[in-house]
């Protein structure tokens, strides 16, 4: 137990001294994660909203996928897209290894299928409650899905939060893409993995204690903001 | 319409941001190995030359299978590692340029405070391993292609055993890093082949002591490497050499004597001795 007791005082050491490093990984891990939770967003709502409510061959096999990709093994994702950003890879002309912008790509990829995957099920419900209204006012496909998604939209703050969620907490991709260079590409969970391999076993449990704290702050605030929104405008 | 375009706005600002930082300032890839890094070197090492040369190092750390794969990737500028035979193969197939020793330390034989085995004191390392193995004490391996665990694999060798057929009974094939494995050890109450600097950064001990050490077999000499401009055109031929030429330079083999931790060196220099 004195393990856990260490790693309580040395979070709040670590939160009262706030020290550079630390703000500099905090804010990293929050930049990529956000950026690319927000860039999985603008392409997994659209496409699970066109999955929920357009009819088209092979729509229950792309469901089927979209929900086997929400167990995406990061590793695997952090393996594809290394191979594709690497120097002898197929993008290697870009550059982008080894920089946080690898680290966006990668974790875009495997929150995308999880976000498009819940806001399909979240809109296809929806969906049954107001199908017919929707074709009463206007059937044009991209329309419909328009419409699904501003009807749909505070529910869907649920899905974009679990991307989120996922994105953060991830280590196995971001540790490949981005090497975990100090200054460059380290972030919260890449510190706690290098910590753990120290042996300051009560340090990474520590810092894995400040994440947790962020991620709950962050799911508090912004789901105050929806009931706040749903209880003023819905 | 007024939504429509604050998506397109939304979308300019992440590309903005996505590509400004693709513009960065004069840097050095290094792929190195978790054993420099774990021990803390990096961070005493690098200041002074940053500040000197204006060049960032950007230090990648996996073990010395995976660094030298990256230099022959070309996605690293510089490997420096811990595996003489690799490091040799691997300027001979033209990846690499020349191979400059740069520091060394040595392996020890870590394991429980009770030593099942009995290693403790052994001078001779392959015997150590083949009374592990004799009696069938758990052993933690890297398993993980580094410098440590090549190390390992020839200490069996010469101890004329074949631990890999007991894998999963005493002989744990972890397939991790050098503190992961420690960690594993620790855990289980196993030996495990570690390096001097590893160990010394090491905070997670438990039981955990070093046993068997001082074979001269157990020397763990470092090396550090440009990548082959011919190989990979991408190289930052300039800026790699000038770091390569500063360590092995006065300053830069000075730096590396003075790391310590409770004022024991966890390198020496190559050029001093």
């Amino acid at each position: 137990m004195d393990e856990f007791s260490e790693s309580l005082r040395l979070t709040v050491q670590l939160l009262v001294s706030l020290e550079p490093e630390l703000v500099e990984i905090v804010s990293l891990s929050l930049s990529v994660s956000v950026s690319a939770t927000v860039l999985a967003a603008l392409i997994g709502l659209p496409l699970g909203a066109a999955v929920a409510v357009l009819r088209f061959p092979g729509r229950s096999a792309l469901t089927a996928l979209l929900n086997a990709s929400m167990g995406l093994p990061p590793v695997v994702v952090g393996l594809a897209v290394y191979l594709l950003l690497s120097r002898a890879g197929p993008l290697g002309e870009l550059g982008l290894l080894f920089t946080p912008q690898a680290m966006v790509i990668a974790q875009c990829l495997l929150i995308t299928p999880l976000i498009a995957a819940l806001a399909r099920q979240t809109l296809a419900d929806l969906d049954e409650n107001c199908r017919e209204q929707l074709q009463v006012l206007d059937t044009r496909p991209l329309n419909m899905v328009g419409a699904l998604l501003w009807d749909g939209r505070f529910s869907l703050i649920t899905a974009v939060l679990a991307g989120f969620g996922r994105a953060i907490a991830e280590v196995g991709a971001v540790i490949i893409v981005g090497g975990n260079i100090s200054g460059v590409t380290r972030v919260m969970t890449s510190t706690i993995a290098l910590e753990t391999s120290k042996g300051n076993l009560a340090l990474a449990l520590a810092l894995g204690l400040i994440l947790v704290t962020i991620t709950l702050s962050i799911n508090l605030l912004v789901t105050g903001v929806q009931n706040v929104a749903t209880r003023r405008y819905a | 319409m007024n939504r429509r375009r604050n998506l397109l706005n939304i979308a300019c600002c992440l590309l903005a941001l996505i590509s400004s930082q693709a513009v960065a300032e004069r840097f050095i890839v290094v792929a190195s190995t978790t054993s420099i890094e774990n021990s803390g070197l990096f961070a005493h090492l690098l200041p002074p030359f940053e500040e000197r040369s204006g060049i960032q190092v950007r230090v990648v750390s996996v073990g010395t299978g995976a660094a030298l794969q990256f230099g022959r990737r070309c996605d690293a500028d510089v490997v420096m590692v811990h595996a003489p035979d690799l490091e040799q193969d691997f300027v001979a197939s033209g990846f690499g340029l020349e191979r400059h020793p740069l520091m060394h330390n040595d392996f020890i034989l870590v394991g429980p405070d009770h030593d099942p085995a009995g290693i403790r004191g052994l001078s001779r390392a392959a015997e150590a391993f083949a009374r592990i193995a004799n009696t069938q004490s758990r052993f933690v391996s890297r398993a993980d292609r580094s410098g440590t665990h090549a190390k390992e694999m020839e200490l069996w060798r010469i101890a004329d055993f074949d631990p890999t057929a007991s894998s999963g009974q005493w002989y744990l094939e972890t397939g991790s890093g050098m503190g992961q494995a420690l960690n594993t050890a620790r855990a289980m109450d196993a030996y495990v082949l570690a390096d001097r600097a590893s160990w010394l950064g090491f905070g997670n001990r438990g039981q955990l002591q070093v046993l068997a050490q001082g074979d001269p077999i157990l020397f763990n000499p470092y090396g550090v490497i440009l990548v082959n401009e011919q190989h990979c055109p991408n190289t930052r031929s300039a800026a790699g050499q000038q770091f390569i030429d500063w360590l092995v330079s006065e300053a830069g083999q000075q730096q590396i004597a003075s790391f310590t931790i409770d004022g024991s060196p966890l390198f020496v220099p190559a050029h001093t001795d």
